[in-house]
C-alpha cells in the first residue's frame, strides 16, 4: 500500500552551471539562469510503501511523518535561497531533478524502517512541471 | 532514473459522431457530444518522459526541447481548431479523448528522436484531461 503526504515550501534559486559559459547557461536554462535568482512555491509529495500495522492499522504514524518532513525538508528549505543557503546547491544546480533527489536522500534513512520504505518523491516546481524520483532503482509505478 | 511531467493546454472543438452508426445510435452513445454543430473543451495534456540525470545540467529532460516538440507536433495543430475538420486524422476517426491520446502519443513518438537524439530521455506516457473529471492515460509502448 502507498501513503502520500504533501508539504509546500517557498524558495529562490538560480539554475546555472559553472561548467557552462554564460551563453550556454542561457541556452540551457533560459530565464532560470538569471543570476539574481527567482522563486517558486514548491510542492513535495512523499510516498511510502508498506503494509498497515495489524494493531494500529497504520502504515506509518502520520504525526511522526509530519514531524520528519517538517524537520528534514521545511526546516532547511522553506524561505531560503537554495544556491546560497542549502547544501549541496552551492555545488549542484538546483533543478527540480536535483531537489527531488536531495529530498530523497534527506528522508530515506528516517523512513526506511520496520518493513516500510520510501517509494517516491514527487516535486512540483510549478503546477505545470513536476519530477518524480524513485531512488537509484529504475522507475516503477 | 527520473520521471519529468509537463502540463500543456489547448482549446479545441469537436463533435462525436461515428459514421458507421445511424443517427439514433449516435445520439444514444454520444448524447450531447453528438450535437451536429459541435462543442469545445479546454484540454490539458500531461507529457511524461523518463531518463537519467545529466550531471552537467541537472536535468533529466530538457524542458525547452520538450516544449518545442509538443508545440510543433501537437499544440500548433490542435489549439483553437475544430478537430473534426482541421486535423486530418479525425476526418474518419471519432475525436474522443481516447483517440486524441493515441494521436498525440503517435505525433510525439514520430518527432521524438529529432528532439532527443540520444538514448534518453524516452517518452513514458500521455495523459489528457478533457474536463477536470474525465482523464485518459496511455503508455508510450501501447502506441505504434
Amino acid at each position: 500500500m502507498l501513503i502520500t503526504r504533501k508539504v509546500e515550501f517557498s524558495a529562490s534559486h538560480v539554475c546555472r552551471s559553472d561548467a557552462l559559459s554564460d551563453d550556454e547557461n542561457r541556452q540551457r536554462f533560459g530565464m532560470a539562469a538569471n543570476p539574481h535568482g527567482h522563486g517558486h512555491n514548491y510542492v513535495v509529495e512523499v510516498s511510502l510503501e508498506g503494509s498497515p500495522d495489524p494493531v494500529t492499522g497504520m502504515v506509518f504514524d502520520l504525526k511522526e511523518l509530519k514531524e520528519i518532513l517538517s524537520r528534514e525538508i521545511l526546516g532547511p528549505y522553506d524561505h531560503r535561497f537554495l544556491n546560497y543557503e542549502v547544501p549541496p546547491f552551492d555545488r549542484v544546480v538546483p533543478t527540480a531533478e536535483n531537489i527531488a533527489r536531495d529530498i530523497w536522500r534527506r528522508l530515506e534513512s528516517h523512513l526506511n524502517v520496520e518493513g516500510r520504505r520510501l517509494h517516491s518523491v514527487r516535486l512540483y516546481e510549478t503546477p505545470d512541471l513536476y519530477v518524480e524520483y524513485f531512488g537509484e532503482s529504475p522507475c516503477s509505478e | 532514473m527520473f520521471r519529468v511531467t509537463r502540463r500543456y493546454r489547448f482549446a479545441a472543438s469537436h463533435r462525436l459522431h461515428a459514421p458507421q452508426l445511424d443517427e439514433e445510435r449516435n445520439r444514444r452513445i454520444y448524447g450531447k457530444c453528438n450535437n451536429p454543430f459541435g462543442h469545445g473543451h479546454n484540454y490539458e495534456v500531461l507529457v511524461t518522459a523518463v531518463g537519467p540525470l545529466d550531471p552537467a545540467t541537472g536535468y533529466a529532460v530538457d524542458r525547452a526541447a520538450l516544449d518545442r516538440l509538443v508545440a510543433g507536433r501537437v499544440l500548433d495543430a490542435f489549439d483553437h481548431r475544430n478537430l473534426n475538420t482541421e486535423v486530418p486524422q479525425f476526418a474518419e476517426v471519432v475525436p474522443t479523448s481516447e483517440n486524441l491520446a493515441v494521436e498525440i502519443c503517435r505525433r510525439l513518438k514520430r518527432g521524438w528522436s529529432e528532439a532527443f537524439p540520444g538514448e534518453w530521455p524516452r517518452l513514458d506516457k500521455i495523459r489528457i484531461a478533457e474536463t477536470e473529471r474525465n482523464i485518459f492515460e496511455i503508455r508510450s509502448d501501447e502506441v505504434e
